[in-house]
């Protein structure tokens, strides 16, 4: 210590250096915005669902790409359950969750939230059985019947019956759930919850649920590698997944009687199908749609917004940012494997984004 | 040991400052502090459980989330069943290490083995979970189960259907991993008996096995047996190995073969996307159940490993 600052009138000097430079900087920070032109730099945080996250990503890089970096967004996927948390708590601008909210969950909340659709995901029933690769049909009791595990064996009648040529062998059936609460699991126990009274009693629908069968695995990656291990092993994971790792997939039967492949298009067909029963505030379960095109099992996902906003260059960035997320924003979908929304639900979305204001003045300009 | 001495002879001799004194008593406080804040916390976060359903929270043995109905029956048998099956697969085990290196190694194998499996312990967990999904899973599907259910199928421990995914399949990867814990503790508190003990009994006639069962072992069985509990206390607490091959599934089955379920694997899993308040509310008493029995098998530990300590040393030692 003393060897270095021996010399005080250097070490002073130094210090006033320094105490300058701070001052300078400090000036430099503040000034941007107003006198040079470029826009006020603006930072959003966001909390929640994962399965959306790889899009949520692409798109925060992208749009801020478009604003010339004026628009940083944050966000940390953190499970749909914190999201809400967060939301609730407004510790984040934006909450996300796959799951709408329920009626005491809004309540909670200190302010009316919106829920404005981004994307839809599908989820797919996967399997491993020797000689046996995706087509494999499945009704809706059937697939009840497997995750009730009343279906125990491959060569089951119910299985047999709708599956003409091919060979079912006479093997157990090894469920594989996900042990971890997740939107995947919400949407699949909710279209298992409405085409089975049984297992809309017994189950219920929700991001984790008492299973009646089987063996649990954490993510998509823990179901599908367990079945991917076990012969015999069926699970459900995202359209997504299935489709990047070449999984086996299940055609399953629409309301209309059609085994349907799940595919983007055949999801997005679901979601227009069910567009005409949506209800005003968009909290609404898609599976098991009319529509001779329509996939069943598939579900939206959501960011969760106030509608009246607190501040007003943050509340402008948001609905500036969600305008651009269900216009531009869905060409990004398709390339990661979601379900692009459909018009009329684009629609409706808009709609809400109008709705968004700052004391009572609409942030939207456009 | 040494370190010990060391300190209990500068205790005398040299004379703190007063504000170093001050410091260190501020740190000390400072982790009691965090202790009893974390049990606070926790235990507020759970009061909604604890009040809702009261004791049954412990005999319950439903776990289900849509209906908002908690028990932890299934979890806290899960950990036990799981963490006991540990035990007897790596108290042996590593009994049997701690004594080949502590009695019988040549010197230039002694070192080279204690880092192998030191280094046991420097494996993360995930890697132990991939592993056990990958290696081990398909392994005991295939083979050991089989050979168990087909060999002692009239104990209820190995009925039912082999799926590779199980208590077993925890209990060993949990095995693996206390191996190194127990292994380095016993091996420490072995060496540590005094050589003269060893000294009287070859000179009494016992043979080499005479020696280690009749005097070695139960001179260090305190701390043997602390060693075997700190042990106990990481398999109880382990989280992510064990989710990975356990099954996930919260019922209460004798065998061996079935899904099951643990207490640090259902708050892992459920946490981030459990929504209602008393959902979260019931993990954070699960939180609060673990956080007791790891602190208690802690406590226990210590004072006995403690005790090595206080064991009156005669003679040379090694």
């Amino acid at each position: 210590m003393s060897n270095y600052f021996k010399d005080w009138r250097l070490s002073g000097l130094l210090a006033v250096m320094l105490v300058a430079g701070l001052i300078l900087a400090g000036c430099g920070g503040q000034q941007p915005g107003g006198t040079t032109g470029t826009p006020e730099k603006v930072t959003l945080n966001g909390a929640g669902a994962s399965f959306p996250y790889p899009l949520y990503s692409k798109w925060f890089d992208e749009y801020k790409k478009k604003t010339n970096e004026a628009v940083t967004i944050n966000y940390q996927s953190i499970g749909s359950g914190g999201g809400i948390k967060n939301i609730t708590d407004k510790t984040v601008d934006f909450g996300a969750s796959d799951a709408p909210m329920k009626d005491d969950q809004l309540q909670k909340a200190p302010g009316e939230l919106f829920h404005i659709p981004t994307v839809m995901g599908a989820v797919v029933v996967t399997f491993n059985l020797e000689g046996v690769s995706t087509g494999l049909k499945m009704s809706p009791e059937t697939v009840a019947g497997i995750f009730l595990g009343e279906i125990k064996k491959w060569n089951d009648p119910k299985l047999t019956s709708i599956n003409p040529g091919v060979q079912l062998p006479d093997k157990d059936i090894v469920v594989v759930h996900r042990s971890d609460g997740s939107g995947t699991t919400n949407i699949f126990t909710d279209y298992l919850s409405s085409v089975s009274p049984a297992w809309k009693e017994k189950v219920g629908k929700g991001t984790s649920v008492e299973w009646p069968a089987g063996v649990g695995a954490k993510g998509n990656e823990g179901v599908s590698g367990q079945v991917k291990q076990t012969p015999g092993g069926v699970g459900y994971v995202e359209l997504a997944y299935a489709v990047e790792n070449k999984l086996p997939y299940a055609f399953i039967q629409n309301k209309d009687g059609k085994f349907v492949e799940p595919t983007i298009e055949s999801t997005t067909a679901a979601a227009a199908a069910a567009a005409a029963s949506m209800p005003a505030d968009m909290r609404v379960s898609i599976v098991n749609p009319p529509g001779a095109d329509s996939y069943p099992i598939s579900g939206y996902t959501y960011l969760l917004v106030y509608k009246n906003q607190d501040d007003q260059t943050k509340g402008k960035a948001l609905v500036d940012f969600l305008w651009w997320a269900v216009h531009d924003g869905e060409k990004f979908a398709r390339d990661l494997l979601y379900a692009p929304l459909p018009d009329n639900v684009v629609k409706l979305a808009e709609n809400k984004i109008k709705q968004i204001n700052y004391q009572g003045k609409q942030l939207l300009q456009q | 040991m040494a370190i010990l001495e060391i300190v209990r002879i500068r205790r005398g001799k040299f004379r703190r400052p007063g504000w170093f004194a001050f410091l260190a008593r501020c740190f000390g406080l400072l982790i009691a502090g965090l202790m009893v804040l974390i049990i606070w916390e926790v235990g507020r976060a759970a009061w909604l459980s604890i009040h809702t359903f009261g004791f049954s929270f412990f005999t319950s043995s439903r776990w289900d989330p849509v209906h908002d109905v908690f028990g932890a029956l299934p979890f806290i048998y899960g950990t036990l069943a799981s963490s006991l099956l540990a035990l007897i697969i790596a108290v042996p085990l590593s009994l049997g290490i701690a004594i080949f290196l502590s009695e019988m190694a040549p010197p230039w194998l002694k070192d080279p083995v204690s880092f192998i499996v030191e280094i046991l312990a420097a494996i993360p967990s995930v890697v132990y979970g991939l592993w056990g999904i990958f290696v081990l899973a398909p392994w005991l599907r295939d083979g050991v189960e089989d050979w168990l259910g087909n060999a002692l199928g009239f104990l209820p421990f190995f009925q039912g259907p082999r799926s590779g995914i199980g208590l077993l399949t925890a209990g060993i990867i949990l095995a693996i991993m206390i191996l190194p814990t127990i292994t380095a503790i016993s091996r420490e508190v072995l060496v540590a008996v005094p050589q003269s003990q060893r000294e009287a009994m070859l000179a009494l006639g016992g043979t080499r096995w005479e020696t280690i069962v009749r005097v070695v072992l139960p001179y260090g069985r305190v701390g043997i047996f602390g060693a075997v509990m700190l042990g106990l206390g990481r398999a109880v607490g382990e989280t992510m190995a064990v989710t990975m091959v356990i099954g996930n599934q919260p019922k209460i089955s004798l065998s061996l073969f079935s899904p099951a379920y643990t207490m640090p694997s259902v708050i892992v899993n459920e946490f981030s996307e459990a929504v209602t308040q008393l959902h979260l509310s019931a993990l954070m008493e699960i939180g609060l159940i673990l956080f007791a029995i790891t602190l208690l098998l802690n406590i226990v530990a210590l004072l006995l490993v403690r005790r090595i300590g206080t064991v009156p040393v005669q003679g040379g030692r090694m």
